[in-house]
């Protein structure tokens, strides 16, 4: 390892942690001005974090010892996922700890966390979101691991830096395999993180809620945690995506400090108009019915195998 | 008896043959509610009045095709073993609610087996929802409490996975006295309470009242009064179906929708100010006309603005019904069978998009509704996509109705002096709100005093049948129903 693999590394996880609010809060702004509104602040994201760590933290006399620790647990879960994820560079030191199977794992580790301390205090609210997500969970869960077998099986690794690495140092040709995986992912990425249109993270109907129902019981530092874990978990789904489908940019191999210097504009270049496309698809569509979000997700498995299909019938 | 036989028992109010009233006793009560069902009338409104009003009675209003009639049933000679009057529930649903309530306020007990507290909410007594049993039922309580800024109201689903097997609403923690309250005010004071009623139904309960109180009065309003009343009461509707439409596109995950109906909606609410002095106007409606006249150049500009809403709501019209995830959230959602709508009795715009074809202002023919001559506008799905799609179509002939009032307003005065008579009296008035039939009884006394007063908001009718509403959908989907309906807590509270 040398040190520039560290300062990689490092330069990462902080990125992660300074640019996910950011990136939420880009979102937000996309998605205002494409509904005619006047946007909030880039970084009103983080003003609320903030705002939520100096308040008291409520919490209800019959929860156990999992509802308080569930915060921690998710934020860390997010941001060690962020440490294995190459955003900046592939030869980070962390990602022989995890493969993208692994990741999967992390995320699902996340969702029970929050899942069991949504349930724990016993409000239905709380059940209601944790049982919805975990409908959505089962259901997306499949669909990413056949996108990343597809990225393995072109790329013969399960490793997340090394796919990445060999699909941006290959030859540049429009592969449809990866194309059918991309759209699969897109959809992945809207059912996980909770937005349209499987969930609506700006609602405030209780009933209709999937992500914020789960979250009702929480105040203050929890709360903020749990917001900055799913700032977090968007923020690390696009660098899975980018790492999969456009890795162009990000330092690979033996690079120096002059990759890792241009690895940060492309990052913010990505980040941007990755935001805004999800706003403009969030835009446009709405909520779907409960009922719905199998069919969406089926739609995405199916898009998967359908690449998997076409890279071993046609090895495109 | 048929309806010829009670109109023939029956007095007109203040001259009125189209209003009727109606002294009956305990049997009769029952047998006028049942020859009015049997006619095809509605009941509009049933309330009571203790002794501080005079003396204890029950009142009901009914609407028939002879006009509109109020029974009246003294309570000062009970007369039944039991000391309770014949419950109306069985035909008409929503009577229930409104007898529990009597009987909170006024201690008049109905014979409907439903005894419990309505309004009223014991801290020492539970209340006894209905339960349903069964392998894998559940229930959620929801509120009165909500995660959004909304008005209180509990609602216990009964539910199976994400299904509603039952949904029972209770309501009442906006009660706050505002029939007691009445009685401190002189009369000519009331219409602004009564316009206040319900804050989205101001122009409404002040026009019901100011009906009321100038017919029991003797006095006659102004032909450019009435227009200028119509004007404010279109405006009215047009602000709320602006304002529900945005609300239902974003209930449906699609908040387009919301930007782009807000902003029309608060054009028109500037447009309102500038022309009648308030964006909600509560206090234009005055006892024997309107507040002022309209300021000079306001009538062009209010036309214009009314002509970008026409427009404008007719493109994302189109939006609407094309979008497929918009289409596929609000057709078939919450659907009410119109032979289901007509057995509870449901109300305005609900009922219209049911299939209840029910406008007062087409019914009543009130003045000026006689010389404009609005469109009914209905539908007969009776699900999110009707109400909605009615709400458009009101929303475009209200437009036209403001335009024609600009066009041919007439002229004269826009309103009269009013004093009080020296004798006591009685008088109803009955409005088409946005929401529905809005009916306000008002009794004076000698020298102006307000005796006893009844606003009535048609969200009691509608209630009970949101309820209905729900049944078999998914418990998500409720929001969306239950804004579709937009139904008022505080109106209803009281």
């Amino acid at each position: 390892m040398r040190p520039i693999d560290w300062l990689t590394q490092v330069l990462e996880v902080v990125a992660a942690l300074a640019v996910a609010p950011l990136f939420q809060g880009w979102v937000n702004q996309c998605r205002a001005w494409l509904q005619n509104r006047r946007a909030p602040p880039l970084w009103q994201v983080y003003r609320g974090i903030r705002k939520l760590f100096h308040k008291d933290a409520v919490i209800a006399t019959n929860a156990s010892p999992l509802f308080r620790v569930a915060p921690y647990v998710v934020f860390a879960t997010m941001l060690t996922a962020a440490a294995v994820i190459p955003s900046m560079g592939t030869r980070l030191p962390f990602s022989p700890a995890a493969d993208a199977i692994a990741l999967v794992g992390l995320f699902a580790t996340a969702r029970m966390f929050l899942a069991l301390a949504a349930m724990d205090v016993g409000t239905p609210f709380g059940t209601l979101g944790a049982r919805r997500e975990m409908m959505v969970g089962f259901l997306a869960e499949p669909a990413l691991l056949m996108v990343i077998f597809v990225a393995a099986l072109i790329s013969s690794t399960t490793a997340l830096p090394s796919i990445s690495e060999r699909l941006a140092t290959g030859p540049l040709v429009l592969s449809p395999s990866l194309a059918f995986t991309g759209v699969a992912f897109t959809m992945v990425l809207l059912a996980e993180n909770g937005r349209l249109p499987i969930d609506n993270p700006a609602t405030h109907l209780e009933l209709t809620m999937i992500h914020e129902a789960m979250l009702l019981e929480y105040s203050a530092r929890h709360l903020a945690l749990m917001e900055f874990a799913s700032a977090l978990k968007l923020m690390n789904y696009a660098c899975i995506g980018f790492a999969l489908f456009v890795p162009w940019g990000s330092a690979t191999g033996a690079a120096g400090p002059f990759a890792l210097a241009a690895a940060i504009p492309a990052l913010a270049v990505k980040l941007l108009v990755a935001g805004a496309a999800l706003a403009l698809i969030e835009t446009a569509s709405a909520k779907l019915r409960v009922f719905r979000a199998p069919e969406f997700l089926a739609t995405a498995f199916l898009f998967a195998v359908l690449g998997m299909l076409v890279h071993l019938l046609l090895g495109a | 008896m048929g309806l010829k036989d009670w109109l023939a028992v029956s007095v007109p109010f203040a001259d009125d043959p189209a209003i009727r009233r109606l002294r009956v006793g305990a049997p009769e009560w029952r047998r006028l509610a049942e020859d009015v069902a049997a006619s095809g009338g509605r009941l509009l409104a049933l309330w009571g009045q203790d002794a501080t009003a005079g003396h204890p009675a029950v009142f009901a209003a009914y609407q028939t095709a002879a006009g509109l009639w109020v029974g009246e049933l003294r309570r000062d000679v009970p007369e039944a073993p039991d000391d309770s009057y014949p419950g109306l529930q069985d035909l008409y649903p929503f009577a229930g609610r409104l007898q529990r309530a009597i009987r909170d306020l006024h201690g008049l007990r109905s014979s409907d087996p439903d005894d419990r507290p309505w309004l009223r909410h014991p801290a020492a007594q539970a209340y006894e929802f209905v339960r349903v049993e069964g392998d894998g039922v559940h229930e959620i309580p929801v509120g009165p409490v909500h995660a959004g800024i909304i008005e209180p109201g509990h609602f216990r689903f009964s539910v199976v996975g994400e299904k509603v097997l039952r949904l029972e609403a209770r309501l009442g923690y906006t009660h706050k006295g505002i029939e007691r309250r009445f009685a401190d005010f002189g009369a000519l004071d009331g219409c602004r309470l009564a316009a206040r009623v319900s804050g989205d139904s101001a122009v409404a309960f002040s026009w019901a009242y100011c009906i009321a109180l100038e017919a029991q009065w003797r006095v006659a309003i102004p032909r450019r009064a009435q227009w200028l009343r119509a004007l404010a009461l279109e405006l009215e509707r047009i602000a709320n179906h602006l304002g529900d439409l945005g609300a239902l596109g974003n209930d449906a995950g699609f908040a387009f929708g919301l930007a782009q109906f807000s902003r029309l909606k608060e054009r028109v609410l500037r447009a309102t100010e500038s022309t009648l002095g308030q964006r909600y106007p509560m206090d234009w409606v005055v006892p024997g006309g309107v507040a002022h006249e309209l300021p000079g150049a306001a009538a062009t500009a209010l036309d214009r603005c009314l002509a970008d809403v026409v427009a404008e709501s007719g493109v994302l019209r189109g939006i609407y019904d094309e979008h497929a995830g918009v289409r596929d959230r609000f057709a078939g959602t919450g659907a009410i069978a119109p032979e289901l709508a007509a057995r509870l009795g449901l109300a305005g715009l609900a009922g219209r998009a049911s299939g209840q074809a029910h406008d007062l202002r087409i019914d009543l023919r009130y003045p000026p509704y006689e010389e404009l001559r609005p469109a009914i506008c209905g539908a007969l799905s009776g699900d999110v996509a009707a109400r909605v799609a009615v709400r458009f179509d009101e929303l475009q002939e209200s437009c036209r109705l403001v335009r024609r009032i600009l066009a041919g307003l007439p002229s004269g005065d826009s309103r009269v002096a009013i004093l009080p008579p020296s004798s006591d009296g009685f008088g109803i008035g009955a409005v088409e709100g946005w929401r529905g039939p809005v009916l306000v009884a008002l009794a004076t006394a000698a020298g102006g005093r307000i005796r006893r007063c009844h606003p009535h908001d048609p969200s009691w009718q509608n209630w009970p049948a949101l309820e209905h509403a729900v049944i078999d959908n998914i418990v998500p989907d409720f929001p969306l129903i239950n804004k579709s309906f937009n139904l008022s807590y505080s109106g209803h509270d009281l």
